[in-house]
Protein backbone atom coordinates (compact mmCIF):
# COMPACT_ATOMS: atom_id res chain seq x y z
CA UNK A 1 0.00 0.00 0.00
CA UNK A 2 1.26 3.45 -0.93
CA UNK A 3 2.20 5.85 1.83
CA UNK A 4 -0.76 8.04 2.84
CA UNK A 5 -0.90 11.69 1.82
CA UNK A 6 -2.03 12.74 5.26
CA UNK A 7 -1.81 10.80 8.47
CA UNK A 8 -2.54 11.69 12.08
CA UNK A 9 -1.29 9.56 14.95
CA UNK A 10 -3.08 9.74 18.31
CA UNK A 11 -3.79 13.38 17.55
CA UNK A 12 -5.36 15.34 20.38
CA UNK A 13 -5.81 18.80 21.76
CA UNK A 14 -7.03 19.96 25.12
CA UNK A 15 -8.44 23.39 25.96
CA UNK A 16 -8.33 23.69 29.72
CA UNK A 17 -10.41 20.76 30.93
CA UNK A 18 -11.99 20.03 27.56
CA UNK A 19 -10.49 17.40 25.29
CA UNK A 20 -11.70 18.86 21.97
CA UNK A 21 -9.97 16.22 19.84
CA UNK A 22 -8.82 12.92 21.30
CA UNK A 23 -6.64 10.14 19.98
CA UNK A 24 -7.50 10.54 16.31
CA UNK A 25 -5.77 8.13 13.96
CA UNK A 26 -6.72 9.26 10.51
CA UNK A 27 -5.30 8.39 7.14
CA UNK A 28 -5.99 9.79 3.69
CA UNK A 29 -4.62 8.33 0.46
CA UNK A 30 -3.27 10.39 -2.45
CA UNK A 31 -6.17 11.65 -4.56
CA UNK A 32 -8.83 10.53 -2.08
CA UNK A 33 -12.02 12.43 -1.32
CA UNK A 34 -13.22 11.97 2.26
CA UNK A 35 -16.18 13.46 4.03
CA UNK A 36 -16.21 14.21 7.75
CA UNK A 37 -19.53 14.33 9.50
CA UNK A 38 -20.55 14.59 13.10
CA UNK A 39 -22.71 16.69 15.37
CA UNK A 40 -21.78 20.27 16.25
CA UNK A 41 -18.88 20.36 18.67
CA UNK A 42 -17.62 16.95 17.55
CA UNK A 43 -14.21 18.47 16.82
CA UNK A 44 -14.26 18.56 13.03
CA UNK A 45 -13.21 22.20 12.65
CA UNK A 46 -10.66 21.82 15.46
CA UNK A 47 -9.26 18.81 13.62
CA UNK A 48 -8.86 21.01 10.52
CA UNK A 49 -7.10 23.66 12.58
CA UNK A 50 -4.66 21.08 13.88
CA UNK A 51 -3.86 19.87 10.37
CA UNK A 52 -3.29 23.40 9.06
CA UNK A 53 -1.15 24.57 11.96
CA UNK A 54 -3.65 27.09 13.29
CA UNK A 55 -3.55 25.10 16.52
CA UNK A 56 -0.67 23.10 17.94
CA UNK A 57 -1.62 19.60 19.12
CA UNK A 58 -1.32 18.70 22.80
CA UNK A 59 -0.76 15.07 21.88
CA UNK A 60 0.16 13.08 18.80
CA UNK A 61 1.37 14.02 15.37
CA UNK A 62 0.28 15.21 11.95
CA UNK A 63 2.22 13.79 9.02
CA UNK A 64 1.95 15.17 5.50
CA UNK A 65 3.62 12.88 2.95
CA UNK A 66 5.46 11.24 5.81
CA UNK A 67 6.83 14.52 7.13
CA UNK A 68 5.95 15.53 10.68
CA UNK A 69 4.30 18.96 10.50
CA UNK A 70 2.85 18.99 14.04
CA UNK A 71 5.00 21.93 15.11
CA UNK A 72 5.10 23.81 11.78
CA UNK A 73 3.62 27.31 11.45
CA UNK A 74 0.42 27.77 9.44
CA UNK A 75 2.17 29.53 6.56
CA UNK A 76 4.77 26.78 6.31
CA UNK A 77 2.08 24.10 6.09
CA UNK A 78 0.30 26.15 3.41
CA UNK A 79 3.53 26.23 1.42
CA UNK A 80 3.87 22.45 1.70
CA UNK A 81 0.57 22.13 -0.16
CA UNK A 82 -2.39 22.08 2.22
CA UNK A 83 -5.13 24.61 1.49
CA UNK A 84 -8.21 25.25 3.60
CA UNK A 85 -11.58 26.87 3.07
CA UNK A 86 -12.73 27.78 6.55
CA UNK A 87 -16.22 27.50 7.97
CA UNK A 88 -16.91 31.24 7.96
CA UNK A 89 -15.49 32.43 4.62
CA UNK A 90 -12.06 33.86 5.34
CA UNK A 91 -11.40 36.33 2.54
CA UNK A 92 -9.95 39.82 2.10
CA UNK A 93 -13.22 41.73 2.50
CA UNK A 94 -11.96 45.21 1.61
CA UNK A 95 -10.33 44.08 -1.63
CA UNK A 96 -11.81 43.20 -5.01
CA UNK A 97 -12.48 39.63 -6.08
CA UNK A 98 -9.62 39.90 -8.56
CA UNK A 99 -7.19 41.17 -5.91
CA UNK A 100 -8.23 38.32 -3.58
CA UNK A 101 -7.40 35.71 -6.19
CA UNK A 102 -4.26 37.58 -7.26
CA UNK A 103 -2.85 37.53 -3.72
CA UNK A 104 -3.10 33.76 -3.80
CA UNK A 105 -1.84 33.32 -7.36
CA UNK A 106 1.22 35.55 -6.94
CA UNK A 107 2.72 33.19 -4.38
CA UNK A 108 3.09 30.54 -7.07
CA UNK A 109 3.69 32.68 -10.12
CA UNK A 110 6.62 34.98 -9.63
CA UNK A 111 5.96 36.68 -12.97
CA UNK A 112 3.11 39.15 -13.05
CA UNK A 113 1.90 38.17 -16.50
CA UNK A 114 1.62 34.52 -15.53
CA UNK A 115 -0.19 35.49 -12.33
CA UNK A 116 -2.67 37.70 -14.22
CA UNK A 117 -3.43 34.87 -16.64
CA UNK A 118 -3.91 32.44 -13.75
CA UNK A 119 -6.28 34.90 -12.06
CA UNK A 120 -8.44 35.24 -15.20
CA UNK A 121 -8.57 31.48 -15.57
CA UNK A 122 -9.59 31.00 -11.93
CA UNK A 123 -12.25 33.73 -12.11
CA UNK A 124 -13.83 31.86 -15.01
CA UNK A 125 -13.53 28.51 -13.25
CA UNK A 126 -15.38 29.61 -10.12
CA UNK A 127 -17.83 31.67 -12.18
CA UNK A 128 -16.91 35.09 -10.77
CA UNK A 129 -15.54 36.84 -13.87
CA UNK A 130 -18.50 39.24 -13.96
CA UNK A 131 -17.93 40.25 -10.34
CA UNK A 132 -14.13 40.54 -10.59
CA UNK A 133 -13.92 44.22 -9.66
CA UNK A 134 -16.46 44.16 -6.82
CA UNK A 135 -15.23 44.31 -3.22
CA UNK A 136 -15.68 40.87 -1.72
CA UNK A 137 -17.34 42.35 1.35
CA UNK A 138 -20.33 43.35 -0.80
CA UNK A 139 -21.00 39.86 -2.15
CA UNK A 140 -23.60 37.33 -1.01
CA UNK A 141 -22.54 34.49 1.27
CA UNK A 142 -22.53 31.86 -1.46
CA UNK A 143 -20.42 34.04 -3.74
CA UNK A 144 -17.95 34.67 -0.92
CA UNK A 145 -17.67 30.90 -0.51
CA UNK A 146 -16.61 30.66 -4.14
CA UNK A 147 -14.15 33.52 -3.79
CA UNK A 148 -12.53 31.59 -0.98
CA UNK A 149 -12.55 28.41 -3.03
CA UNK A 150 -10.88 30.35 -5.87
CA UNK A 151 -8.25 31.68 -3.47
CA UNK A 152 -7.50 28.21 -2.14
CA UNK A 153 -7.31 26.61 -5.58
CA UNK A 154 -5.00 29.37 -6.83
CA UNK A 155 -2.23 28.26 -4.47
CA UNK A 156 -2.43 24.83 -6.15
CA UNK A 157 -2.47 22.72 -2.97
CA UNK A 158 -2.20 18.93 -3.07
CA UNK A 159 -4.69 18.54 -0.23
CA UNK A 160 -7.72 20.76 0.16
CA UNK A 161 -9.79 20.96 3.32
CA UNK A 162 -13.31 22.29 2.85
CA UNK A 163 -15.25 23.25 5.98
CA UNK A 164 -18.96 23.33 5.10
CA UNK A 165 -18.53 24.44 1.48
CA UNK A 166 -22.27 24.27 0.75
CA UNK A 167 -23.49 26.17 3.81
CA UNK A 168 -25.78 29.08 3.03
CA UNK A 169 -26.08 28.18 -0.64
CA UNK A 170 -29.20 27.84 -2.75
CA UNK A 171 -30.00 24.44 -4.26
CA UNK A 172 -28.55 25.49 -7.62
CA UNK A 173 -25.38 26.69 -5.95
CA UNK A 174 -25.07 23.43 -4.01
CA UNK A 175 -25.27 21.46 -7.26
CA UNK A 176 -22.57 23.61 -8.83
CA UNK A 177 -20.37 23.31 -5.77
CA UNK A 178 -20.71 19.51 -5.82
CA UNK A 179 -19.72 19.51 -9.46
CA UNK A 180 -16.73 21.73 -8.70
CA UNK A 181 -15.65 19.44 -5.85
CA UNK A 182 -15.74 16.41 -8.11
CA UNK A 183 -13.76 18.30 -10.72
CA UNK A 184 -11.13 19.34 -8.14
CA UNK A 185 -10.92 15.73 -6.99
CA UNK A 186 -9.67 14.66 -10.42
CA UNK A 187 -6.16 15.66 -9.46
CA UNK A 188 -6.28 16.65 -5.78
CA UNK A 189 -7.17 15.05 -2.48
CA UNK A 190 -9.95 16.59 -0.42
CA UNK A 191 -11.44 16.37 3.05
CA UNK A 192 -14.91 17.87 3.24
CA UNK A 193 -16.82 18.69 6.40
CA UNK A 194 -20.52 19.00 5.64
CA UNK A 195 -23.89 18.60 7.31
CA UNK A 196 -25.91 18.41 4.13
CA UNK A 197 -26.30 14.65 3.56
CA UNK A 198 -27.60 15.19 0.02
CA UNK A 199 -24.42 17.05 -0.81
CA UNK A 200 -22.33 14.25 0.71
CA UNK A 201 -24.19 11.65 -1.35
CA UNK A 202 -23.32 13.65 -4.47
CA UNK A 203 -19.58 13.67 -3.81
CA UNK A 204 -18.40 11.06 -1.33
CA UNK A 205 -17.53 7.45 -1.27
CA UNK A 206 -15.93 7.17 2.17
CA UNK A 207 -17.12 8.97 5.26
CA UNK A 208 -15.50 9.43 8.68
CA UNK A 209 -17.84 10.15 11.57
CA UNK A 210 -16.61 12.28 14.47
CA UNK A 211 -18.25 12.29 17.85
CA UNK A 212 -17.07 14.00 21.02
CA UNK A 213 -13.64 14.68 19.61
CA UNK A 214 -12.93 11.11 18.51
CA UNK A 215 -13.46 9.04 15.38
CA UNK A 216 -16.62 7.02 15.87
CA UNK A 217 -16.63 5.03 12.66
CA UNK A 218 -15.24 5.15 9.14
CA UNK A 219 -17.04 3.47 6.25
CA UNK A 220 -18.69 3.89 2.87
CA UNK A 221 -21.51 6.36 2.64
CA UNK A 222 -24.07 3.58 2.16
CA UNK A 223 -22.98 1.73 5.29
CA UNK A 224 -22.78 4.94 7.30
CA UNK A 225 -26.36 5.78 6.44
CA UNK A 226 -27.42 2.30 7.62
CA UNK A 227 -25.33 2.41 10.81
CA UNK A 228 -27.76 2.58 13.75
CA UNK A 229 -25.27 4.27 16.09
CA UNK A 230 -24.55 7.05 13.58
CA UNK A 231 -28.29 7.51 13.01
CA UNK A 232 -28.76 7.77 16.69
CA UNK A 233 -26.12 10.36 17.51
CA UNK A 234 -26.21 12.46 14.43
CA UNK A 235 -28.54 11.81 11.57
CA UNK A 236 -31.62 11.43 13.69
CA UNK A 237 -34.67 12.93 12.11
CA UNK A 238 -32.84 13.88 8.94
CA UNK A 239 -32.13 10.28 7.91
CA UNK A 240 -35.46 8.99 9.05
CA UNK A 241 -37.24 11.46 6.78
CA UNK B 1 -11.76 55.82 -17.44
CA UNK B 2 -10.35 52.56 -16.13
CA UNK B 3 -8.98 52.28 -12.62
CA UNK B 4 -5.46 52.02 -13.99
CA UNK B 5 -5.79 55.18 -16.09
CA UNK B 6 -7.28 56.95 -13.07
CA UNK B 7 -4.33 55.91 -10.91
CA UNK B 8 -1.85 57.15 -13.52
CA UNK B 9 -3.69 60.45 -13.89
CA UNK B 10 -3.63 60.89 -10.11
CA UNK B 11 0.10 60.17 -9.99
CA UNK B 12 0.77 62.63 -12.82
CA UNK B 13 -1.28 65.33 -11.06
CA UNK B 14 0.61 64.89 -7.79
CA UNK B 15 3.94 64.90 -9.64
CA UNK B 16 3.09 68.05 -11.60
CA UNK B 17 1.80 69.89 -8.54
CA UNK B 18 4.72 68.73 -6.41
CA UNK B 19 7.34 69.81 -8.94
CA UNK B 20 5.67 73.17 -9.54
CA UNK B 21 5.54 73.75 -5.78
CA UNK B 22 9.16 72.69 -5.38
CA UNK B 23 10.41 75.03 -8.09
CA UNK B 24 8.12 78.04 -7.69
CA UNK B 25 7.44 78.43 -3.97
CA UNK B 26 10.85 79.95 -3.11
CA UNK B 27 10.30 82.67 -5.72
CA UNK B 28 6.84 83.60 -4.55
CA UNK B 29 7.00 83.67 -0.78
CA UNK B 30 9.02 85.46 1.89
CA UNK B 31 11.76 83.62 3.71
CA UNK B 32 9.78 83.23 6.95
CA UNK B 33 6.89 81.65 5.04
CA UNK B 34 9.38 79.36 3.33
CA UNK B 35 10.59 78.31 6.76
CA UNK B 36 7.00 77.40 7.71
CA UNK B 37 6.51 75.53 4.44
CA UNK B 38 9.70 73.56 5.08
CA UNK B 39 8.46 72.27 8.41
CA UNK B 40 5.15 71.31 6.78
CA UNK B 41 7.09 69.21 4.30
CA UNK B 42 9.08 67.56 7.09
CA UNK B 43 5.96 66.79 9.12
CA UNK B 44 4.33 65.42 5.97
CA UNK B 45 7.15 62.90 5.65
CA UNK B 46 6.53 61.94 9.28
CA UNK B 47 2.80 61.65 8.55
CA UNK B 48 3.55 59.38 5.60
CA UNK B 49 5.48 57.02 7.86
CA UNK B 50 2.41 56.41 10.02
CA UNK B 51 0.21 56.48 6.93
CA UNK B 52 2.14 53.42 5.77
CA UNK B 53 2.37 51.62 9.10
CA UNK B 54 -1.19 52.23 10.24
CA UNK B 55 -3.12 52.98 7.05
CA UNK B 56 -1.71 50.11 4.99
CA UNK B 57 -0.03 47.85 7.51
CA UNK B 58 -2.91 48.02 9.99
CA UNK B 59 -0.42 48.51 12.84
CA UNK B 60 -1.62 51.25 15.19
CA UNK B 61 1.69 52.60 16.41
CA UNK B 62 1.34 55.18 19.18
CA UNK B 63 5.06 55.69 19.19
CA UNK B 64 5.97 56.94 15.75
CA UNK B 65 7.50 59.92 17.57
CA UNK B 66 10.11 57.54 19.02
CA UNK B 67 11.60 56.92 15.59
CA UNK B 68 11.25 60.59 14.65
CA UNK B 69 13.11 61.63 17.80
CA UNK B 70 15.74 58.92 17.38
CA UNK B 71 16.40 60.18 13.86
CA UNK B 72 16.78 63.74 15.11
CA UNK B 73 19.06 62.81 18.01
CA UNK B 74 21.10 60.41 15.89
CA UNK B 75 21.75 63.13 13.34
CA UNK B 76 22.59 65.69 16.03
CA UNK B 77 25.01 63.44 17.92
CA UNK B 78 26.68 62.04 14.81
CA UNK B 79 26.97 65.47 13.19
CA UNK B 80 28.55 67.10 16.24
CA UNK B 81 31.08 64.26 16.30
CA UNK B 82 31.77 63.86 12.60
CA UNK B 83 31.25 67.32 11.12
CA UNK B 84 30.38 66.02 7.65
CA UNK B 85 26.75 65.16 7.09
CA UNK B 86 26.73 62.14 4.74
CA UNK B 87 27.17 59.49 7.42
CA UNK B 88 24.99 61.25 10.04
CA UNK B 89 22.20 61.52 7.45
CA UNK B 90 22.36 57.80 6.69
CA UNK B 91 22.65 56.88 10.36
CA UNK B 92 19.58 58.96 11.15
CA UNK B 93 17.61 56.67 8.82
CA UNK B 94 19.33 53.37 9.61
CA UNK B 95 19.30 53.58 13.41
CA UNK B 96 15.54 54.20 13.82
CA UNK B 97 14.88 51.51 11.19
CA UNK B 98 17.03 49.07 13.14
CA UNK B 99 15.36 50.02 16.40
CA UNK B 100 11.93 49.59 14.81
CA UNK B 101 12.98 46.18 13.49
CA UNK B 102 14.15 45.10 16.94
CA UNK B 103 11.02 46.36 18.67
CA UNK B 104 8.86 44.93 15.89
CA UNK B 105 10.55 41.55 16.18
CA UNK B 106 9.51 41.19 19.81
CA UNK B 107 6.00 42.54 19.21
CA UNK B 108 5.10 40.64 16.05
CA UNK B 109 6.94 37.39 16.70
CA UNK B 110 5.67 37.49 20.26
CA UNK B 111 2.15 37.68 18.77
CA UNK B 112 1.23 40.69 20.88
CA UNK B 113 -2.36 41.79 20.30
CA UNK B 114 -3.18 45.16 18.74
CA UNK B 115 -4.12 46.88 21.99
CA UNK B 116 -0.87 45.93 23.71
CA UNK B 117 1.03 46.96 20.60
CA UNK B 118 -0.33 50.46 21.05
CA UNK B 119 0.55 50.45 24.73
CA UNK B 120 4.07 49.15 24.15
CA UNK B 121 4.91 51.65 21.40
CA UNK B 122 3.60 54.51 23.52
CA UNK B 123 5.56 53.29 26.55
CA UNK B 124 8.78 53.01 24.55
CA UNK B 125 8.35 56.62 23.44
CA UNK B 126 7.84 57.81 27.00
CA UNK B 127 10.82 55.80 28.22
CA UNK B 128 12.95 57.53 25.60
CA UNK B 129 11.52 60.88 26.67
CA UNK B 130 12.35 60.30 30.33
CA UNK B 131 15.76 58.86 29.58
CA UNK B 132 16.91 61.66 27.33
CA UNK B 133 15.24 64.24 29.57
CA UNK B 134 17.41 63.21 32.51
CA UNK B 135 20.77 63.49 30.77
CA UNK B 136 21.37 67.17 31.53
CA UNK B 137 24.69 66.78 33.28
CA UNK B 138 28.04 67.11 31.47
CA UNK B 139 28.76 63.45 32.25
CA UNK B 140 26.14 62.42 29.67
CA UNK B 141 27.80 62.66 26.30
CA UNK B 142 28.38 60.54 23.23
CA UNK B 143 31.78 61.37 21.87
CA UNK B 144 32.01 65.14 21.88
CA UNK B 145 28.20 65.59 21.74
CA UNK B 146 26.61 66.46 25.07
CA UNK B 147 23.04 65.15 25.25
CA UNK B 148 21.92 68.17 27.27
CA UNK B 149 18.92 66.53 28.94
CA UNK B 150 15.85 68.76 29.02
CA UNK B 151 17.91 71.58 27.50
CA UNK B 152 18.31 69.64 24.29
CA UNK B 153 21.14 69.90 21.80
CA UNK B 154 21.54 73.40 20.33
CA UNK B 155 23.41 74.63 17.24
CA UNK B 156 23.33 71.38 15.31
CA UNK B 157 25.42 71.87 12.16
CA UNK B 158 23.32 71.76 8.99
CA UNK B 159 23.46 69.18 6.21
CA UNK B 160 26.09 69.74 3.55
CA UNK B 161 26.58 68.58 0.00
CA UNK B 162 28.04 65.05 0.34
CA UNK B 163 31.81 65.17 0.68
CA UNK B 164 31.99 68.96 0.97
CA UNK B 165 31.58 69.98 4.65
CA UNK B 166 32.01 73.66 3.75
CA UNK B 167 29.01 73.62 1.36
CA UNK B 168 26.25 73.70 3.99
CA UNK B 169 22.60 74.01 3.05
CA UNK B 170 20.93 77.38 3.66
CA UNK B 171 17.25 77.86 4.46
CA UNK B 172 16.24 77.78 0.82
CA UNK B 173 18.32 74.67 0.29
CA UNK B 174 16.53 73.01 3.20
CA UNK B 175 13.19 73.78 1.55
CA UNK B 176 14.30 72.22 -1.72
CA UNK B 177 15.71 69.17 0.02
CA UNK B 178 12.68 68.60 2.29
CA UNK B 179 10.20 69.02 -0.56
CA UNK B 180 12.20 66.76 -2.86
CA UNK B 181 12.47 64.11 -0.15
CA UNK B 182 8.73 64.34 0.54
CA UNK B 183 8.03 63.74 -3.15
CA UNK B 184 10.57 60.92 -3.25
CA UNK B 185 8.99 59.31 -0.16
CA UNK B 186 5.50 59.65 -1.61
CA UNK B 187 6.37 58.12 -4.96
CA UNK B 188 8.60 55.53 -3.35
CA UNK B 189 5.71 54.40 -1.16
CA UNK B 190 3.34 54.36 -4.12
CA UNK B 191 5.75 52.04 -5.92
CA UNK B 192 6.16 49.90 -2.81
CA UNK B 193 2.40 49.56 -2.36
CA UNK B 194 1.92 48.62 -6.01
CA UNK B 195 4.55 45.89 -5.69
CA UNK B 196 3.89 42.30 -4.71
CA UNK B 197 5.21 43.07 -1.23
CA UNK B 198 2.90 46.06 -0.78
CA UNK B 199 -0.18 44.18 -1.93
CA UNK B 200 0.53 41.32 0.44
CA UNK B 201 0.94 43.88 3.26
CA UNK B 202 -2.57 45.15 2.51
CA UNK B 203 -3.80 41.55 2.39
CA UNK B 204 -2.34 40.94 5.85
CA UNK B 205 -4.15 44.07 7.09
CA UNK B 206 -7.43 42.83 5.62
CA UNK B 207 -7.19 39.30 6.97
CA UNK B 208 -4.08 38.11 8.71
CA UNK B 209 -5.27 34.53 9.13
CA UNK B 210 -6.15 34.19 5.46
CA UNK B 211 -2.77 35.55 4.38
CA UNK B 212 -1.16 32.99 6.66
CA UNK B 213 -3.26 30.14 5.25
CA UNK B 214 -2.13 31.15 1.76
CA UNK B 215 1.49 30.72 2.81
CA UNK B 216 2.56 34.23 3.75
CA UNK B 217 4.18 34.85 7.12
CA UNK B 218 2.26 37.89 8.46
CA UNK B 219 4.90 38.54 11.13
CA UNK B 220 7.57 39.09 8.51
CA UNK B 221 5.42 41.45 6.44
CA UNK B 222 4.42 43.47 9.49
CA UNK B 223 8.02 43.63 10.70
CA UNK B 224 9.24 44.90 7.34
CA UNK B 225 6.45 47.49 7.15
CA UNK B 226 7.20 48.67 10.67
CA UNK B 227 10.92 48.98 9.94
CA UNK B 228 10.29 50.94 6.74
CA UNK B 229 7.98 53.23 8.71
CA UNK B 230 10.77 53.68 11.28
CA UNK B 231 13.24 54.59 8.54
CA UNK B 232 10.91 57.23 7.08
CA UNK B 233 10.18 58.71 10.51
CA UNK B 234 13.93 58.81 11.14
CA UNK B 235 14.46 60.68 7.89
CA UNK B 236 11.85 63.23 8.97
CA UNK B 237 13.60 63.53 12.34
CA UNK B 238 16.92 64.21 10.66
CA UNK B 239 15.38 66.99 8.58
CA UNK B 240 13.62 68.39 11.64
CA UNK B 241 16.90 68.59 13.57
CA UNK B 242 18.30 70.50 10.62
CA UNK B 243 15.36 72.80 10.27
CA UNK B 244 15.63 74.28 13.75
CA UNK B 245 19.30 73.38 14.30
CA UNK B 246 17.97 72.20 17.65
CA UNK B 247 16.47 69.10 19.20
CA UNK B 248 15.02 68.56 22.67
CA UNK B 249 13.29 65.65 24.44
CA UNK B 250 9.81 67.09 23.78
CA UNK B 251 10.22 65.45 20.38
CA UNK B 252 9.52 62.16 22.21
CA UNK B 253 6.60 63.65 24.10
CA UNK B 254 3.02 62.50 24.31
CA UNK B 255 1.85 65.55 22.35
CA UNK B 256 4.10 64.74 19.41
CA UNK B 257 2.94 61.10 19.30
CA UNK B 258 -0.72 62.07 19.47
CA UNK B 259 -0.29 64.69 16.78
CA UNK B 260 0.94 62.20 14.20
CA UNK B 261 -2.08 59.99 14.81
CA UNK B 262 -4.40 62.99 14.49
CA UNK B 263 -2.90 63.92 11.11
CA UNK B 264 -3.60 60.43 9.80
CA UNK B 265 -7.12 60.34 11.27
CA UNK B 266 -7.98 63.72 9.75
CA UNK B 267 -6.36 63.01 6.37
CA UNK B 268 -7.59 59.46 6.07
CA UNK B 269 -6.19 55.98 6.52
CA UNK B 270 -5.49 53.83 3.51
CA UNK B 271 -4.33 56.78 1.42
CA UNK B 272 -0.95 58.49 1.20
CA UNK B 273 -2.12 61.93 0.11
CA UNK B 274 -4.47 62.03 3.13
CA UNK B 275 -1.80 62.03 5.86
CA UNK B 276 0.14 64.70 3.93
CA UNK B 277 -2.89 66.99 3.68
CA UNK B 278 -3.88 66.16 7.26
CA UNK B 279 -0.49 67.13 8.63
CA UNK B 280 -0.32 70.36 6.61
CA UNK B 281 -3.84 71.39 7.61
CA UNK B 282 -3.34 70.64 11.29
CA UNK B 283 0.11 72.23 11.42
CA UNK B 284 -1.21 75.35 9.74
CA UNK B 285 -4.15 75.48 12.11
CA UNK B 286 -1.92 75.01 15.15
CA UNK B 287 0.36 77.84 14.02
CA UNK B 288 -2.57 80.12 13.24
CA UNK B 289 -4.36 79.43 16.52
CA UNK B 290 -1.11 79.80 18.41
CA UNK B 291 -0.70 83.28 16.95
CA UNK B 292 -4.05 84.40 18.33
CA UNK B 293 -3.70 86.40 21.53
CA UNK B 294 -6.28 86.15 24.28
CA UNK B 295 -8.13 89.42 24.70
CA UNK B 296 -8.68 88.71 28.35
CA UNK B 297 -12.28 89.80 28.01
CA UNK B 298 -13.69 86.30 27.84
CA UNK B 299 -16.25 85.22 25.27
CA UNK B 300 -15.84 83.55 21.90
CA UNK B 301 -12.61 85.29 20.92
CA UNK B 302 -10.87 83.82 23.94
CA UNK B 303 -12.27 80.38 23.22
CA UNK B 304 -10.86 80.56 19.70
CA UNK B 305 -7.42 81.42 20.98
CA UNK B 306 -7.36 78.29 23.14
CA UNK B 307 -5.52 76.15 20.59
CA UNK B 308 -5.67 72.76 22.38
CA UNK B 309 -9.40 73.18 22.89
CA UNK B 310 -10.08 73.98 19.24
CA UNK B 311 -7.82 71.17 18.02
CA UNK B 312 -9.48 68.74 20.41
CA UNK B 313 -12.92 69.74 19.16
CA UNK B 314 -11.80 69.25 15.55
CA UNK B 315 -10.45 65.79 16.37
CA UNK B 316 -13.67 64.72 18.09
CA UNK B 317 -15.66 66.13 15.17
CA UNK B 318 -13.62 64.07 12.72
CA UNK B 319 -13.82 60.85 14.68
CA UNK B 320 -17.60 61.20 15.02
CA UNK B 321 -18.57 62.70 11.64
CA UNK B 322 -15.81 61.79 9.17
CA UNK B 323 -14.36 58.64 10.71
CA UNK B 324 -12.60 57.59 7.52
CA UNK B 325 -10.85 60.93 7.16
CA UNK B 326 -10.97 63.69 4.55
CA UNK B 327 -9.49 62.10 1.46
CA UNK B 328 -11.42 58.79 1.38
CA UNK B 329 -14.68 60.60 2.16
CA UNK B 330 -14.13 63.25 -0.52
CA UNK B 331 -13.01 60.63 -3.06
CA UNK B 332 -16.21 58.64 -2.40
CA UNK B 333 -18.36 61.75 -2.74
CA UNK B 334 -16.68 62.74 -6.01
CA UNK B 335 -17.05 59.23 -7.35
CA UNK B 336 -20.77 59.19 -6.50
CA UNK B 337 -21.28 62.56 -8.22
CA UNK B 338 -19.48 61.37 -11.34
CA UNK B 339 -21.53 58.21 -11.55
CA UNK B 340 -24.76 60.16 -11.19
CA UNK B 341 -23.72 62.33 -14.13
CA UNK B 342 -22.78 59.48 -16.44
CA UNK B 343 -24.64 56.25 -15.68
CA UNK B 344 -21.82 53.81 -16.30
CA UNK B 345 -22.72 50.27 -17.40
CA UNK B 346 -23.03 48.66 -13.97
CA UNK B 347 -19.39 49.42 -13.27
CA UNK B 348 -18.81 49.18 -9.56
CA UNK B 349 -16.29 51.57 -8.01
CA UNK B 350 -12.72 50.41 -8.06
CA UNK B 351 -12.12 49.45 -4.44
CA UNK B 352 -9.65 51.51 -2.46
CA UNK B 353 -7.52 52.94 -5.20
CA UNK B 354 -4.52 54.08 -3.23
CA UNK B 355 -3.91 57.77 -3.58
Amino acid sequence: MAAPLLETRSLGIRFGGVQAVRDVNFSLAEGELRCLIGPNGAGKSTFFKLITGQLQPSQGQVLFRGRDVSAAAAHEIARLGIGIKTQVPSVFDGLSVRENIWLAAIRLHRRRRAAAAAVDEMLARVGLAALADRPVGQLAHGQRQWVELGIVLSTDPQLILLDEPAAGMTHEEVLRTAELVREINRDKALIVVEHDMQFIRMIASRVTVFNQGAVLVEDTIANILRNPVVRDIYLGKQAAA
Amino acid sequence: MSARAGTLAGLAAVAAFGLAFLLLAPHWVELDTLLDLTVYMIMSILALSLGLVWGYGGILCFGQAAFFGLGAYTYAVAMVNIGESTLPFLLAIALPAGFAALLGYFMFYGRISDVYLGVITLTVTLILFNTVNSTAGPEYHIGSARLGGFNGIPSIPPLNIPGRPEAALDLEGMFYLSTALLLATYFGLRALLASRFGRVVVGVRENERRAELLGYDPRLYKLATFAIGGAIAGLAGCLFANWGAFVSPTIFGLAQSAQIIIWVIVGGRGTLIGPILGSIAMEWLTTTLGANQTTGTGGLADLWSNAPLVLGAILIGFVLLVPRGLVPTLADGAGRLLRRRLPAPAAAPAPEVAE
